[in-house]
């Protein structure tokens, strides 16, 4: 066989193994871009011709998704966590240290091929940063000695599987255990439940428990339930959203690398509710790291009984799971574009109603839910509602877990009852000198210490779990100006009001924090944020302005420090922006510069 | 003695003179509007000197160093200032060479463009010095109001001009700011 065949013959191989199945196209140009570092325009072709599909649908997909490159990539592909926390941590100097040590400029590819080096979104390893991927597997507690261990690995070209262990090493970092972290659950014993009690019962403690969506949005899970176990339809789906994007948060993670049976027992219980026999866990690309585990404990399920066609011996309780791994899109976390890239599509959401409990999967009624949701289920229909009920407030019962990271001594994941305050959080986390905390992540809100009484519940401050704390050494703007970066990275760009205003307030938050602003664009910006607020598809572009709107209420000192006193002032360096033209002409005459000094800038009538 | 008339300027910085050319739509109307508003420095004149003026126009964005200088002018002397067309609100058709590097759009035009005699990229201190990058007027100025449109109709300028001379509430028709 010619050389030149090798790509087509990999492409006609991974498509076999998938079965040929268009749905599959995200996980089959993971798998291909694995073998060939890279897709092609002629392998992207290759991909259509294989699954019957139109080139175009295959180059959308392989262009909406971060992790998956349309143009040349090193063998080494090396992604610094970008997260603020990363970057309190020092990312931004070990991201420099690292492209000297390699020679490599940031985001662009060696000239050998080798190595490339570049940052990408929170990779969810904020109590054990700087975080970084390589080749999509999660690096943490990254520092100098590691760097020049790790670029001597580069350089010998020494494969992954080789590199020392620790690098690779996840801690679980659990603070703070309550009743779904902290008492023993046994395997099976949820689906024993809904065996001898049926579906109604179980259903009915769900509604007891008052269990609400822990991914942040607080919708009753019983409701949502029963929604879907009603709507018409032969075939439905149970999908559980692991696609922990939100800067700050890490509690899924810990939940599928430590309780993954527990998750899977939730999501097998759904299932025999709705009516499901098929389950999807879409696993956010960060965390590929988890997929060897997560399989193996899937297969051990199907040995003893409790995944597979005839689950604790009934022919008629048939469920099992598969596993969608994604590409580095945070608005895949939203349910309905999770859906639509599980169906093997580029992740916009979709214009809902229609909601995923009548039309989901494939069009079919689907109960979308968060990790700890599934795993919080599968203890209800063991201990009860009541039991769960008892924990929590009057609209929001059981408990949260959260994800601390920032300035506190003791990051990591600390499990409370609904309704614990703020401050006795930041006390047990050993966070003594926190100025604001920015909760439930970006697109949630920055608090300051006015309110650390407020309590954490969907009544006060509803949170999906991020927990970001900035100590009063931080400049809370580096967290704005970070975070507006994010969601321009972020926006998926099938709206415009997303699309263009991300970017119009990173460039105002980015004029105001190098001290050009005015007061003017403080306007500017609270008026581009109340648009966005109304006018955006998703709840991403809805919330993408919160980092803003929020930082100027709660911390306008931060914002005005930076004021200039003229009344206006221009977006950009009006001299630097003739530089290159002056270069080009060889000009210096008086006209070829446009001094500060002999401008009217700011001159009002 | 009447009362004084409104003064207005109107200037085309890096536009192509449309929203200028559909002022002039107004056809039968600008008697109208002649006798309520005398005309300061504009194309229409041919004044040089900007003097202190009630209104300024402005179509097209800023391209060059000269666009800036004027539009720095206009807003120090115009009690309000309105950006006129897409040009002026977004960059426009200009704001296409955005995308390139000033030194590809220079070299294409002057050292490779076809049938070039003598090619070299020009310059004359006469030849204001292009920016890197075509602005918005908003980025460079205040900018009071914005009329979209490529160009904006004569009536749509009619509506505005009127409400804003009669000091009403700015309010279009749909048909003359939305192009679906």
């Amino acid at each position: 066989m010619a050389e030149s065949d090798l790509p087509a013959q990999t492409v006609c191989e991974i498509v076999q193994r998938h079965g040929g199945t268009p749905t599959r196209l995200l996980q089959i140009l993971r798998d291909v871009q694995d073998h060939l570092t890279w897709l092609s325009p002629e392998t992207l072709d290759r991909v259509a011709e294989e699954l019957h599909i139109s080139p175009a649908k295959v180059r959308g997909v392989a262009e909406f998704y971060s992790f998956l490159y349309t143009a040349p990539r090193g063998s080494y592909d090396l992604l610094f966590s970008d997260n603020i926390t990363d970057r309190m941590l020092g990312n931004r100097e070990l991201l420099h240290y690292l492209c000297e040590r390699l020679g490599v400029e940031v985001g662009k590819t060696r000239v050998d091929g080798v190595v490339t080096v570049g940052t990408t979104s929170c990779t969810g390893m904020c109590d054990q940063g700087p975080a970084a991927l390589v080749n999509g597997y999660a690096l943490t507690r990254l520092d100098k000695p590691r760097l020049n261990r790790i670029a001597e690995l580069v350089n010998g070209q020494i494969p992954l599987a080789q590199w020392p262990c620790e690098f690779f090493e996840v801690i679980s970092n659990i603070r703070r255990a309550d009743i779904l972290l902290g008492r023993h659950f046994a395997d099976g014993s949820a689906l024993r439940a809904v065996l001898k009690r049926g579906p109604e019962a179980i259903l009915e403690e769900m509604v007891k428990s008052g269990l609400r969506g822990q991914g942040g949005a607080g919708f009753k899970s019983a409701a949502k339930w029963i929604s879907c176990r009603n709507a018409p339809g032969e075939v439905k789906y149970v999908v559980c959203n692991a696609d922990e994007g939100e800067p700050g948060t890490f509690k899924d993670r810990v939940l599928m690398q430590d309780f993954a049976d527990l998750v899977f027992e939730g999501m097998t219980l759904c299932g025999r509710v709705i009516g499901a026999r098929q389950g999807f866990v879409y696993l956010r690309g960060e965390y590929r790291y988890l997929l060897p585990s997560l399989q193996a404990h899937l297969q051990r399920r199907r040995e003893v009984g409790l995944l597979g066609k005839a689950i604790l011996g009934d022919p008629t309780f048939g469920f099992d799971i598969d596993i969608h791994l994604g590409a580095g899109a945070y608005v895949c976390g939203e349910e309905s574009a999770l859906i639509e890239s599980l169906e093997g599509k580029h992740g916009v959401p979709r214009i809902r109603p229609p909601f995923p409990t009548t039309h989901g999967y494939l069009n079919q009624p689907t109960v979308v839910n968060n990790v700890e949701t599934f795993a919080a289920a599968a203890k209800i229909a063991v201990e009860g509602g009541a039991w769960f009920a008892s924990r929590g407030t009057a609209e929001s019962k059981g408990t949260k877990l959260l994800s601390l990271s920032g300035d506190c001594e003791r990051p990591g994941i600390y499990e409370y009852p609904f309704g614990v305050t703020v401050r006795r959080v930041l006390e047990d986390c050993g966070a003594l000198d926190a100025q604001g905390i920015q909760m439930a992540g970006p697109a949630g809100h920055m608090i300051s210490a006015r309110q650390f009484d407020r309590r954490i519940c969907f009544e006060d401050l509803a949170t999906g779990g991020s927990f970001m704390v900035f100590s009063h050494r931080r400049d809370i703007l580096d967290g704005v100006r970070n975070f507006a970066h994010f969601f321009v990275h972020e926006s998926c760009g099938f709206c415009t009001p997303c699309r263009v205003g991300t970017s119009l307030l990173r460039d105002l938050v980015t004029k105001m924090h190098t001290g050009h602003g005015t007061r003017y664009d403080l306007e500017e910006m609270r008026k581009l944020g109340r648009i966005m607020q109304v006018a955006c598809h998703c709840g991403l572009g809805q919330t993408a302005p919160n980092p803003v709107l929020d930082s100027l209420e709660q911390f306008p000192e931060a914002w005005e420090r930076r004021l200039r006193s003229t009344a206006f002032e221009p977006a950009f360096d009006l001299d630097a922006a003739l530089e290159q033209a002056r270069q080009l002409t060889g000009r210096s005459d008086p006209d070829a510069y446009l001094r500060e000094e002999e401008l009217i800038l700011g001159a009002m009538p | 003695m009447s009362e004084p008339k409104v003064k207005i300027a109107t200037c085309s910085l890096a536009g192509c003179f449309g929203c200028h050319m559909s002022l002039l739509d107004l056809d039968e109307r600008l008697f109208e509007l002649a006798e309520r508003v005398e005309l300061d420095r504009s194309p229409l004149t041919d004044i040089k000197e900007l003097g202190n003026c009630d209104l300024g126009l402005i179509e097209g964005g800023v391209c060059n160093a000269e666009n800036v200088h004027v539009l720095m002018e206009f807003r120090a002397h115009c009690k309000v200032l309105v950006a006129i067309g897409a040009c002026a609100l977004n960059g426009g058709v200009p704001a296409m060479r955005n995308q390139y590097d000033l030194k590809e759009c220079l070299e294409e035009s002057y050292l490779r463009g076809i049938g070039l005699v003598n090619p070299q990229i020009p310059n004359d201190p006469e030849i204001p010095l292009l920016l890197n990058q075509v602005h918005p007027l908003h980025e460079v100025v205040k900018i009071d109001y914005f009329l979209p449109g490529c160009p904006p109709s004569a009536d749509a300028i009619w509506t505005f001009v009127n409400q804003l001379l009669s000091g009403q509430p700015l309010a279009l028709p749909y048909t003359q700011i939305h192009y679906d």
